[in-house]
């Protein structure tokens, strides 16, 4: 066995293009052994192409960089050399074949003894969670969403990959079933030790599942990272709009003071951004702000130390566990404060649209973003 | 008038059956009329004595089904029964291959099948007269041979087995090729992906992914090409030059030169019967592979 540091999957300076139009322009990573690693990324973004190129099924362009599995390049070589499993997005069992038979598919094809396939077939229904005794023997045409699901993820697992890739497994089946195989996939990826590679389009799946996401746009890595660091300190507006929501500012740095940058919104108010390597005296900078991060206060209330800015509520929506006050602040900009719910029964929100008010919050929370 | 309407399809929409029936009833009028009655003669015909001048006479036989197992009858009945299963497998290995491009071929598909099902927009015997031009002596094919000197006189294909079985397989192999493809091309190609994903290389994934779920394109093509082989009689008259009777040719001399109508009848179901054997023991077998899983 090689070293733990071995990344399993390596991208390096991957390129591929259908006629004209680049799916995947020139991206590199490396996912590290047992990780959860997410593509997250809108539809078009190529993170379906990026995982295609892992499983085989796509092959980067000539000098197009290289993929490499376990150390190995993998440029020219088909799925069926390759030795991964995945969890396809409609599941693709295999109609004509009972559960068990899909399950052992993978099995016959690797030439496993037939005393053994029994057993880990078995096993790999087992560790999903659905009783052979009940399930060995249905079509799929006679299973549930959930439950082809299952069998799905079996019939990968039973193969004892080193990678599983799964793609959008979760998208077909309803809210409550899916948070539920969210945390049994987390769960497996932590019990079996094998690395997951999981391509989706919803941030939250991300956040909840990953150890590290690659938020992809445009054929292009966007950012990479853990959840933390993608949601706390996004790159771009694009991550920091994908990934939750943001509030933007921009304006032109002014002045250096005691660490901070102070930029002024043109012709009105300034604010404080924390020093940035990148920013310089008079340069455009754009910030985002997370709603939960802004404070809103009476009108003519000043906080030290923190940013403010005058405004006028033009909404309250009420969204359960958080309750959202659009307001516009001087300029025309409108801005979104989240506001915990604290029982609107009970204690109810003193905003009414048309209020002034004052959006605060602490320099340390603005996140500058590269692209202005 | 509006109101008579309006009366009827409100009395029709609180009765589903008679909804049902009266979208059924003109398409079961029509083979009523024209296929079961005739049907019901001919059966009638054939339990009846010949009559002296064609048609029948009064009265009660089963002579006719008796002299069809003589054994000119039978060997006439098995060589059918060959050349049909002959056809239908040259069919199906040249059928299958093309049906299979076709369902993967993107943006050409709609001009290939196009092309396929071009032929039916000439008559089938015009189209076995056209190979009597390029299979006879004088033909296509020999003067061509004959002018580059690969053969010294004109070789025989007309008139052989080999010009019948050519006609026949020319006639069917679209009725091989529309089904197969027809179910080849709703074939989910994420199957295939996981086929391979799951270890499988092209020939495994071609036997236990594609062909298993291309059968019923194959079982139903196979029946559109045996059943009227079975039946054909053009073909083996026309290339054949009547040395190769099949049972249509039997069939139809009897109707026509031999003035046996009785026995037609009964020779045309015994075939019939034969084949509804043949057909319901395949589709048992098929679906008991099918419920095996292997």
């Amino acid at each position: 066995m090689n070293s733990s540091d071995q990344p399993v999957v390596q991208f390096i300076n991957v390129s591929k293009s259908f006629g004209d139009a680049k799916a995947v322009n020139n991206i590199s990573f490396e996912i590290r052994t047992g990780e959860f690693f997410s593509i997250l990324g809108p539809s078009g973004c190529g993170k379906t192409t990026t995982l295609r190129l892992l499983a085989g099924f796509e092959q980067p362009d000539e000098d197009g960089g290289e993929v490499r599995l376990l150390g190995e390049v993998v440029n020219r070589k088909r799925p069926y050399e390759r030795r991964l499993s995945m969890v396809f997005q409609n599941y693709a069992l295999f109609p004509h074949l009972s559960v068990e038979r899909n399950v052992a598919f993978g099995l016959e094809q690797r030439k496993t003894p037939k005393k053994e396939i029994g057993n880990r077939v078995r096993g790999a229904l087992d560790l999903v969670r659905l009783a052979p005794d009940t399930f060995a023997r249905r079509m799929p045409a006679q299973l549930s969403g959930g439950q082809r699901q299952r069998v799905a993820l079996a019939r990968a697992l039973v193969l004892e990959p080193s990678i599983l890739l799964l793609d959008e497994p979760l998208g077909a089946i309803d809210l409550k079933l899916r948070k539920e195989m969210q945390l049994e996939l987390k769960s497996l990826n932590q019990r079996l030790g094998i690395t997951f590679v999981y391509v989706t389009h919803d941030q939250e799946e991300a956040l909840t599942m990953s150890d590290r996401i690659a938020v992809m746009d445009n054929a292009r890595i966007a950012q990479l990272g853990s959840p933390a660091e993608i949601y706390e300190n996004p790159r771009t507006a694009f991550v920091a709009k994908f990934i939750g929501e943001s509030n933007f500012f921009r304006g032109k740095a002014v002045r250096q003071v005691d660490g901070a940058w102070e930029v002024e919104r043109s012709g009105l108010e300034r604010f404080r951004v924390p020093s940035h390597a990148k920013i310089v005296a008079g340069q455009e900078v754009q910030i985002a702000v997370r709603p939960e991060w802004l404070d809103l206060l009476r009108a003519g209330t000043r906080p030290a130390g923190e940013n403010v800015l005058d405004c006028e509520v033009q909404n309250v929506i009420y969204l359960g566990e958080t309750i959202h006050v659009l307001v516009r602040v001087a300029g025309g900009d409108e801005v979104t404060v989240a506001v915990r719910n604290e029982g609107q029964l009970l204690k109810p929100l003193p905003w009414r649209r048309g209020d002034a008010g004052v959006v605060a919050w602490l320099p340390e929370d603005c996140q500058v973003l590269e692209d202005t | 008038m509006a109101g008579v309407r309006e009366r009827a399809l409100a009395w029709l929409y609180h009765r589903p059956t008679a909804k049902v029936w009266s979208l059924l009833s003109p398409g079961i009028l029509w083979l009523l009329l024209f296929f079961l009655v005739p049907l019901l003669i001919m059966f009638a015909y054939s339990l009846m004595p010949r009559g002296t001048y064609g048609g029948v006479e009064a009265g009660f036989t089963l002579e006719h089904y008796r002299r069809f197992f003589e054994k000119i009858y039978l060997a006439i009945l098995s060589r059918t029964f060959f050349v049909s299963l002959l056809c239908t497998t040259i069919c199906l290995l040249l059928g299958y291959p093309v049906a299979y491009v076709i369902a993967r071929s993107g943006k050409w598909k709609s001009l290939l099948m196009f092309l396929v099902v071009l032929p039916f927009w000439t008559s089938f015997l015009v189209r076995t007269f056209a190979m009597i031009f390029l299979m006879r002596d004088t033909g296509l094919i020999n003067s061509v041979l004959l002018k580059l000197g690969l053969i010294s006189h004109p070789i025989a294909i007309l008139y052989t087995p080999f010009a019948v079985m050519t006609g026949l397989v020319y006639g069917f192999l679209p009725f091989m090729i529309l089904p197969i493809y027809a179910s080849l091309e709703k074939l989910d190609l994420s199957l295939l992906e996981a086929a391979e994903v799951l270890g499988a290389r092209p020939v495994a994934r071609f036997w236990r992914v594609t062909l298993p779920l291309s059968l019923p394109g194959l079982v139903a093509g196979c029946l559109l090409v045996f059943i009227p082989a079975l039946g054909s009689f053009l073909t083996s008259d026309l290339l054949g030059g009547a040395k190769e009777m099949m049972i249509g040719n039997l069939v139809q001399n009897q109707f026509a030169s031999a003035r046996n109508w009785p026995f037609g009848s009964a020779a045309s179901f015994i075939v019939m019967a034969l084949v509804l054997l043949a057909v319901v023991t395949y589709l048992r077998v098929k679906d008991r592979a099918a419920d095996g899983g292997r």
